[in-house]
């Protein structure tokens, strides 16, 4: 009777992300923000906590702030005030996070996810927009605050057994996005990541890379039985590290609730862990001792004061949002709806099209190739686009090959896991791997010469009016071409033979 | 020569040298030393030569500004690159900055030399600089008695003329109190005036750096150099700094004077004290200023709204104080519990440790409503008394203790008492407000300062009005009977 909790049950979730601002220095401090340096390079006395610095705010957070805010349709707080968060850690300089609490910069949005009607799971790369429906889901609160230093316990890397403290990340901005609890399964809770991702890097936001911690996640998750109103005693998933840990974090974590609830049991408020290994949710500790964090106004900084005309300003140089940029491609490329919608899925695919298109290949061609042939082997190849070796030239270039009749469509399909994985030059590619077409005629003619011969019951039945072996036939002679005969002409030159 | 005019007028006569000025403060540093503990770590080699800098720069004509070449010390709390920071506190004891306070760089742009680091109350929390792992300041008029704090040492040092003038900080009163104790000029300037950055924090709301220095005028020179808006300090104040000295005309005619009703009240206080203070307010009155009564009605609540803030401010800011990046560590400890617990229990004193519990109390959960956030509307309405006060006159004057200064320990035990000393000096930090402690004449040998508390950023009508009564009286040149 477990197996299917949501049968009986419905689930409830609110999802947290901590989104790294694309920023060239910290919140408060000027020291630099470089992924993978050394431990300890990029601090400033600020970034350590150091007795007698003071915290000044970095003002290109405030425009990305906004730009949130417009992008999720959210109200931009005209005054917002920052807060200390008290805690002692030693990846927390200060003994306290500065944050913001009471008042956030950005409160009460929304934004849309698709989601499949169908039970089979969204592809990766992009929503398959055959069978959707669109949800809203709201936005709570954005609110800005610091990252924290990394504890370091790994013997390897720390030299010892001591735990040794990284502050290059200390510092950096965040925002904080809380969701209502709209969410009503793992997939959608994982169309909702997707989304606030794509919308993220659509603005330029942040990166939103979760392999790099730029992009994280906190579930809250509770069940109800379904037709009840009231809401179930909720959980805590801290830190789930990939996309596809999240459904299946919040999966575990409604299977253990439901056993629980199943056998007559009551919901813990918890903070829970999930842990990849085992498939399975697990305590961290209970909300009973809840740490008090004795928030209060942070006397360092003053409130944050947000003019309409900053508003404006960065409302007029907003980048294009998905939606804006979906009508776009509809009415500038006369794609269809399917195609506009799987190619700004993510911004990646996006600007790959429009980079494709530039380079010469044709729309409509570019937007099948990619909606079909790319994103499949992409998910084969288990690749986000950003990592593929495949250039938009490239993808152009094998479209024109095509066009031309050099490539059939099979043969160019073929060569693009090549493509995917290690790049190059199409062309080049083809002559290498011998699949150019084959456009010499005699050689054609004297292939279906011969399927024509041995087919002699099949060619007279066609000439009856029976078209159906046409089909084998062409097989036949593409088989013996090895498939580099164009099809076209291959079924012209069958049908001329035997209509005579 | 021990005032900062005399050695001004000293060096640019060419009287003396830079060099001579510093060797002899740091002479008299040491020779005090025992007596009076007021300077708790000399820069002996650096000061001399950045005096002879200041000598070159002399026979070049280069003045820098009117502290150019004179020695001072820094209350142990203002952070200088290379050299250490204590804060008289054993959590501190090693700690060596990386970088310079605003303070720091403005008094090395403006010529002066720092001979050294002055004694404090731990943190700056106390009125009476005995907590201090140096031990105690004492008054240079009465060894056995507080010379005040928390900016103690800087007091001291002025007063028994180890160097002309000082830089403290005053979170409650802790430039005011010790400036009245010791006989000497110390001001609070308006909060974010000057820079905090790079001032060890205790209550950052309240905190702010200011000087101590025989007269008026002097600290109306010193004020000049280390004001002004700093892009490192977001509640700096983003306003020009004007020639403090030009406002002192000596010249009070058509000048109010408020007196709060609240504060002449004789019960708690000494009435020798509040005589003193009235015959000072009589003598402005007799140069051509009007005296008024005022009410600041929400003075009895002052104190206790005071210590909520500045204890929940306290308590956060001394958070970073836990054993892992600077400062102490306590020895042998094996988890990050007893790193933290131990580190922070053998770090802190007893009355930092007190402060601490309180502050970490008020903004808990469940008592934030009652304590901290009544405190802030109370500091509201202190506000607004003073805004109102200053529709009926241009400066306030008040005793700035209600007593001269006890005798060393009498008061240790009893926090509650060495709180309520504070009653007339608190107001000026919660509403933000210039106050100057000066002279104005002694009880049974005792030195007792006047207040006066003047309106957010015009501490020209404020240094006009102190002035003015030191050009009509002589109570800042009487010196410590042993100490002149």
């Amino acid at each position: 009777m477990n197996r299917q909790p949501l049968a009986r049950y419905e689930v409830v979730i609110g999802l947290e992300v901590h989104t790294h601002l694309k920023t060239e220095s910290k919140l408060f401090s000027p020291a630099p923000i470089r992924y993978g340096d050394k431990p300890n390079h990029n601090v400033h006395p600020i970034d350590l906590g150091m007795p007698g610095v003071l915290p000044v705010l970095n003002r290109e957070v405030v425009d990305l702030a906004i730009r949130l805010g417009l992008a999720t349709h959210a109200v931009v707080n005209k005054r917002s005030v920052f807060s200390r968060k008290n805690y002692f850690y030693p990846d927390l300089p200060k003994g306290y996070q500065i944050s913001q609490y009471e008042e956030p910069v950005v409160s009460d949005g929304w934004i849309e996810i698709e989601q499949s009607t169908s039970a089979k799971a969204p592809a990766k790369n992009a929503a398959s927009v055959a069978d959707t429906v669109s949800k809203r889901i709201g936005i709570t609160r954005a609110h800005l605050e610091e990252d924290a230093g990394k504890s370091i316990h790994d013997a390897a890397v720390a030299g010892s057994d001591d735990t040794h403290v990284d502050f290059n990340r200390a510092g950096v901005p965040l925002l904080e996005i809380v969701s209502e609890p709209d969410l009503r399964s793992p997939a959608e809770a994982g169309a909702y990541l997707r989304s606030l991702r794509s919308i993220l890097r659509y603005i330029e936001v942040s990166d939103a890379e979760m392999e790099k911690g730029q992009f994280r996640c906190d579930a809250n998750v509770s069940l109800r039985p379904r037709g009840s109103e009231q809401l179930g005693t909720r959980t805590e998933l801290k830190n789930i590290n990939s996309f596809a840990n999240v459904e299946a974090a919040i999966t575990a974590e409604i299977a253990r609730q439901a056993a629980i609830l199943d056998d007559g049991g009551e919901i813990v408020q918890a903070t829970m862990a999930y842990d990849p290994e085992t498939g399975r949710t697990r305590v961290l500790r209970l909300k009973e001792n809840a740490d008090d964090y004795r928030y209060f106004d942070d006397p360092d900084l003053i409130p944050l004061i947000i003019g309409d005309e900053q508003i404006e300003q960065v409302r007029a140089a907003m980048p294009e949002l998905p939606e804006q940029k979906r009508e776009r491609f509809q009415s500038e490329y006369g794609l269809s709806d399917y195609d506009a919608r799987i190619l700004i899925s993510n911004r990646a695919l996006a600007d790959f099209f429009e980079q494709a298109t530039r380079a010469g290949g044709s729309p409509k061609s570019v937007a099948n190739w990619m909606s079909r042939d790319l994103l499949r082997e992409l998910n084969e190849c288990d690749l986000e686009l950003e990592q593929a070796a495949i250039t938009p030239a490239a993808l152009a270039s094998l479209i024109e090959l095509v066009a031309e009749g050099r490539l059939t469509a099979k043969s160019a399909r073929d060569l693009l896991p090549d493509l995917v994985r290690e790049g190059g030059e199409p062309e080049a590619l083809m002559q290498r791997r011998g699949l150019e077409a084959v456009s010499d005629s005699g050689l054609i003619d004297g292939v279906v010469g011969e399927v024509l011969a041995a087919n002699a019951a099949l060619v007279e039945s066609i000439r009856d009016g029976d078209d159906k072996p046409l089909n084998f036939l062409m097989g036949q002679v593409m088989k013996a071409t090895q498939g580099k005969a164009n099809p076209g002409e291959v079924r012209r030159k069958l049908i001329e033979k035997i209509r005579g | 020569m021990e005032t900062l005019e005399a050695q001004r007028v000293g060096l640019d006569a060419g009287d003396v040298s830079s060099r001579e000025l510093v060797t002899r403060a740091v002479a008299r540093a040491r020779e005090l030393a025992d007596r009076l503990n007021a300077v708790v770590g000399l820069r002996e080699e650096a000061a001399c030569a950045e005096a002879a800098e200041a000598d070159e720069r002399h026979v070049r004509g280069q003045l820098r500004s009117p502290l150019d070449g004179i020695p001072l010390v820094l209350k142990d709390n203002m952070v200088q690159c290379g050299e250490p920071t204590t804060c008289a506190s054993r959590i501190l004891e090693n700690f060596v900055s990386p970088y310079d306070s605003t303070v720091v760089e403005r008094l090395r742009s403006a010529g002066a030399v720092i001979i050294g680091r002055a004694n404090m109350d731990e943190f700056a929390m106390g009125s009476s600089t005995e907590h201090s792992i140096f031990g105690p300041s004492r008054n240079p008029w009465d060894t056995d008695r507080t010379c005040g704090g928390s900016s103690g040492g800087p007091a001291v040092a002025v007063a028994a003329g180890i160097t002309p003038f000082a830089l403290g900080s005053d979170t409650g009163g802790s430039i005011r109190q010790p400036a009245s104790f010791t006989g000497v000029v110390g001001m609070k300037p308006t909060y974010g005036r000057v820079s905090r950055w790079g001032l060890v924090a205790f209550a950052s709301s309240l905190d702010q750096i200011g000087p101590f220095a025989h007269s008026v005028r002097e600290c109306a020179w010193i004020l000049r150099e280390i004001a002004g808006h700093d892009r490192r300090d977001s509640t700096s104040l983003p306003f020009p700094v004007p020639d403090f000295a030009e406002a002192l005309t000596g010249d009070v005619s058509g000048l109010t004077i408020g007196l709060p009703r609240e504060y002449f009240v004789e019960q708690g206080a000494d009435p020798e004290v509040l005589a003193l203070v009235r015959a000072g307010v009589a003598e402005l009155e007799s140069a051509g200023a009007k005296v008024v009564e005022i009410s600041l009605p929400h003075t009895g609540y002052v104190v206790a709204t005071y210590y909520l803030v500045a204890t929940a401010e306290a308590s956060s800011n001394l958070a970073r104080y836990d054993g892992a990046r600077y400062g102490r560590r306590a020895s042998g400890v094996t988890n990050l519990e007893q790193m933290y617990r131990r580190s922070r229990s053998e770090g802190f004193g007893a009355e930092v440790k007190r402060r601490i519990l309180l502050g970490t109390y008020v903004l808990s959960a469940g008592y934030f409503d009652a304590y901290y956030r009544k405190a802030q509307q109370v500091r509201t309405l202190v506000r607004g008394d003073f805004e109102r006060a200053f529709e009926e006159c241009d400066v306030i004057a008040t005793p700035t203790c209600p007593e001269v200064a006890f005798e060393i320990g009498a008061k240790t035990d009893d926090p509650v008492s060495m709180y309520l000393g504070d009653i007339y000096t608190v107001s000026a930090n919660l509403a933000g407000l210039p106050g100057i402690s000066l002279p104005c004449g002694l009880v049974r040998g005792m030195p007792v300062g006047m207040q006066m508390l003047g309106r957010a950023m015009d501490e020209n009508t404020l240094l006009r009005a102190a002035d003015a009564f030191q050009r009509r009286t002589d109570h800042h040149a009487r010196r410590p009977p042993e100490f002149s």
